[in-house]
């Protein structure tokens, strides 16, 4: 038993509104769910919605299909009334469009009307909030306490809004009342009701990270509004840096002088990030880059979502040094791989890239709270007994780690690093011989690195005749679908790439050899993942589904395509 | 106290008469006699022929990326407060590669000293004209000679709000160190413009070129933005040395409460301690 609900309208019509105040009510009251976003780059005007699925356990995706609609204007009712289920409803406000006379399953509620009396027109959202709660069979009380908190400090406000949403229920009741059954819970969690961006941003602040430099770019600014709040309460600095070059070359100035330092973008401020990340293999400075993936080339689509820059994160810089990229597959796992982040940052003394999503970054879901005893901070300084004087900031080691200290920290002690090859002291040099040794030492770091990936994930079928491979926020959909094909049957499994460079193998090696047919799953058109596992293992996987339009898979999608060459 | 020479260290790759040498012997004796200890103070640079300064100078350095050498310094500056910050790089990485940094961190103001090292042109790629070129100066890619008008740097900088603004001639050496102290010494964002002959590439501006024009104006009032403005602007028959500007104004730093207090570097961290963080989701 679960409930969709499907809001639209024009941007500027806050429909976050509705769908944070409902959500947030229904978490509390221990149900699980998901909300996504699908809006477009403008800030009036155009067409925007949200879905929300109500469920028991929280889902991993949105549906197809949903059960109320809840339509700001009547595009968003010819948009999206096909996906209404037979026995649906429509809410609307009959002031401002009627629905075709065929349509039976109209709820008109006076959404501005109503909101005027309770004292203004803005208050639209709170009306249907109030109509929404009705149609799941849903108390008031919860979404009253939210309006009371979120408006503490406004004289009145809370008890218009309260009014606007007792006037909702009131319209709506009459027409209908607990239409819909919400699931019944066996015991109410105590669970958080997070976006994406808020997790690694949360993530970061407790991983010890003090700088954020960055230049705004949709889907990574979360991050640093999350970040920028915190500024107020926290010892963390943010700095709207004045393009990407200089983001990223005061993150490594920070870093440099020794604080955990971070900056995060999308694409288009990547490539104009990349230098900067040379810089940080070239002088061994720690850094983490967040990436937020959204459609390229170029400005592309930049509210849409896609994995295409997988190659590129981990490819992006000229020269070779090491460099991990990891990935965010779920709030669940991100808010600790981020942490993951920083400790390989230090540890290795290299840059780090965090690839994320559209997709990832502006879902919420309800999630277990998180257990900060797991996050570490191993700064791997080293201490004054631990290196040898005068200080050598680049002395050869056998793992290729130089013992690091923080300028300032040792009487005498200076701190010289460059982006000149460079000798064990940090000295430009041009000889051969000096050169090949800092190369060694500088990608003998990648054999303890790579021992320090996560292999990916598997899920489903034990011994599975066909595995779906893939990465990034794809987790969710491809755990819906592989326990659909489970529930009907199939020998199917997933096998689930967080830590993608440098590649783990061992999985990918034993399980492909014994499976009927194998897919990649990516959000993008050339199938990135696939080659570079064909480039690691050598092995061709040749099943692959590929999403390009912009949006993130739905379950449906994965289940008709497997189902269409697995028909057995 | 270090002496000036205990503050130089390894040969310069430099072109022997090259104005870099007397550069760095005012910056050793600015150090020496200021008495700055060189664990606490870090200089970055870019790249460049000037940008190789780190080098030679007893110090925390970070030589980083052509054109980026200020970005990484504000980044020092928020993570240790107590660092003497020195950015030194050329005139092309400073107003070229860099233009774009140089406009914004004027504005943000950060405590840190710029010298840049003004010879009119790319030295380490061999004489191509830089954004102070004078127009008219033929070079291997300006082979018609230059035509953009030169970028006047303290112009600039006075226009956009720039709390100290000076220029010197590295052939005034004592002068140079006398103002390299003051802009030490000077909290928030201090620029001098140092002119610096380029024996390999610059013909045209040469030692004689800058002794027959140079002269220090008397500046009674150097919180007169006015006079300031028009003493950046001559250029020509006679170039003024001197500070032309000097009036603080709230540093980047200052606008930051969380800097308040101990270094952020040097404060303990405990992620444990921060499970609270959740509670606004619930
Ligand atoms: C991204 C990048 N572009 C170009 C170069 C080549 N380059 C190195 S130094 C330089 C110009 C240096 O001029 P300036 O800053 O005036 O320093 P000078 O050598 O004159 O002291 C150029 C173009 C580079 N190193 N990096
Ligand atoms: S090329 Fe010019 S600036 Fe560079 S070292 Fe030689 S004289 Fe000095
Ligand atoms: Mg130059």
């Amino acid at each position: 038993m679960e409930i969709n609900i499907l809001i639209g309208g024009a941007a500027g019509q806050g429909m976050d509104t509705v769908m944070n105040l409902l959500g947030k009510a229904l978490v509390r009251e221990g149900y699980g769910l998901i909300y996504t976003k699908d809006y477009m780059s403008r800030v009036r005007g155009g067409h925007n919605f949200s879905m929300l699925r109500i469920a028991a356990a929280t889902p991993w995706t949105v549906v197809e299909s949903t059960d109320i609609l809840v339509a700001l204007n009547e595009e968003t009712y010819q948009l999206h009334q096909e996906k209404l289920t037979p026995s649906g409803r429509v809410i609307y406000d009959p002031d401002l469009f009627s629905l075709p006379d065929d349509e039976s399953r109209g709820l008109p509620i006076e959404l501005e009307k109503l909101a005027v009396e309770a004292g203004g027109k803005v208050m639209a959202n709170t009306v249907a909030v109030g109509a929404l709660l009705v149609l799941i069979g849903m108390e008031g009380r919860e979404v009253e306490r939210l309006l009371k908190e979120s408006f503490a400090h406004k004289d009145g406000v809370a008890e218009k809004n309260i009014d606007a949403l007792k006037a909702g229920m009131l319209a709506a009741s009459k027409q209908c009342s607990a239409c819909f059954t919400l699931p019944p819970l066996k015991e109410k969690k105590e669970r958080l009701f997070i976006d994406g961006n808020q997790v690694l941003g949360m993530s970061a602040l407790a991983s010890g990270c003090r700088f954020l430099s960055a230049y705004p770019m949709t889907p990574s600014t979360g991050v640093m509004n999350y970040l920028a709040a915190k500024t107020k309460t926290h010892p963390v600095v943010v700095e709207q840096a004045e393009d990407e070059i200089a983001a990223i070359n005061m993150a490594l100035g920070a870093s440099y002088a020794g604080i955990r330092a971070m900056t995060c973008t999308s694409g288009g401020g990547f490539s104009l990030m990349v230098e900067g990340l040379s810089l940080a293999g070239m002088t061994e400075t720690p850094l983490v880059v967040i990436v937020a993936m959204r459609p390229g080339p170029a400005t592309g689509l930049p509210t849409r979502t896609e994995q295409g820059d997988l190659e590129f994160a981990i490819h992006g810089g000229h020269g070779e040094f090491p460099r991990a990229v990891l990935s965010a597959t779920s709030q669940e796992d991100a808010f600790y791989r981020l942490n993951k982040a920083f400790e390989l940052a230090d540890r290795f003394q290299t840059p780090v890239i965090f690839l994320s999503d559209q997709n990832y970054a502006d879902t919420h879901r309800s999630v277990e709270p998180f257990n900060f005893d797991r996050l570490k901070y191993n700064r791997n300084l080293a201490e004054e007994a631990e290196f040898d004087k005068p200080y050598k900031r680049y002395r050869l080691t056998d793992s290729g780690v130089s013992p690091r200290i923080i300028p300032g920290r040792y009487k005498g002690e200076t701190v010289l690093v460059d982006s000149d090859e460079h000798d064990e002291n940090g000295n430009i040099i041009e000889d051969g011989e000096t050169r090949k040794l800092m190369v060694d030492k500088r990608m003998r770091k990648l054999e303890a690195l790579s021992n320090e990936m996560d292999e990916p994930d598997l899920y489903g079928d034990a011994q599975p005749k066909i595995l779906l491979i893939g990465w990034g926020s794809n987790y969710g959909v491809l755990r819906e679908a592989v326990d659909a094909l489970l529930a009907v049957g199939k020998k199917i499994a997933m096998l689930h790439f967080s830590d993608l460079w440098p590649l783990p193998c061992r999985r990918l090696n034993e399980l492909l050899p014994n499976v009927a047919s194998a897919y990649c799953i990516e959000n993008n058109a050339s199938g990135q993942l696939a080659s570079l596992i064909k480039r690691e293992t050598g092995i061709e996987i040749t099943g692959s589904i590929l999403k390009y339009d912009g949006r993130p898979f739905l379950p449906g999608e994965i289940i008709a395509e497997v189902g269409k060459n697995d028909a057995s | 106290m270090m002496q000036a020479n205990d503050y130089m260290i390894n040969e310069p790759a430099w072109c022997p008469g090259c104005g870099n040498f007397f550069i760095r012997e005012a910056l050793a004796e600015a150090l020496s006699e200021l008495d700055i200890d060189p664990a606490n103070l870090l200089i970055c640079s870019g790249i460049g022929q000037a940008a190789k300064i780190p080098h030679y100078i007893r110090a925390n350095g970070f030589n980083g990326l052509h054109g980026r050498a200020i970005s990484p310094a504000l980044g020092a500056g928020v993570a240790n407060k107590n660092l003497k910050i020195i950015v030194e790089s050329g005139d092309g990485d400073s107003y070229g590669e860099g233009g774009n940094h140089f406009i914004h961190n004027v504005r943000r103001n950060p405590d840190i000293a710029h010298f840049v090292h003004n010879n009119q042109v790319y030295g380490l790629t061999k004489g191509q004209a830089s954004p102070t070129s004078d127009q008219g100066m033929k070079t291997g890619v300006q082979v018609n000679g230059v035509i953009l008008p030169a970028l006047n740097p303290l112009a600039m900088a006075l226009v956009l709000g720039a709390g100290f603004i000076a220029r010197c001639f590295s052939g005034e050496k004592e002068h140079l160190k006398e103002t390299m102290k003051a802009a030490i010494n000077f909290s928030g964002y201090a620029l001098i413009d140092i002119l610096q002959p380029c024996v390999s590439f610059n013909k045209v501006n040469t030692y004689g070129w800058y002794k027959k024009r140079v002269y220090f104006p008397e500046i009674s009032n150097p919180g007169d933005w006015n006079s300031a403005m028009e003493l950046s602007r001559q250029w020509g028959d006679k170039i003024p040395l001197g500070i032309f500007y000097q009036k603080p104004r709230p540093t980047f730093g200052s606008h930051i409460p969380v800097l308040e207090g101990e270094p952020l570097v040097f404060r303990t961290f405990n992620p444990a301690a921060h499970s609270g963080l959740q509670e606004e989701f619930l």
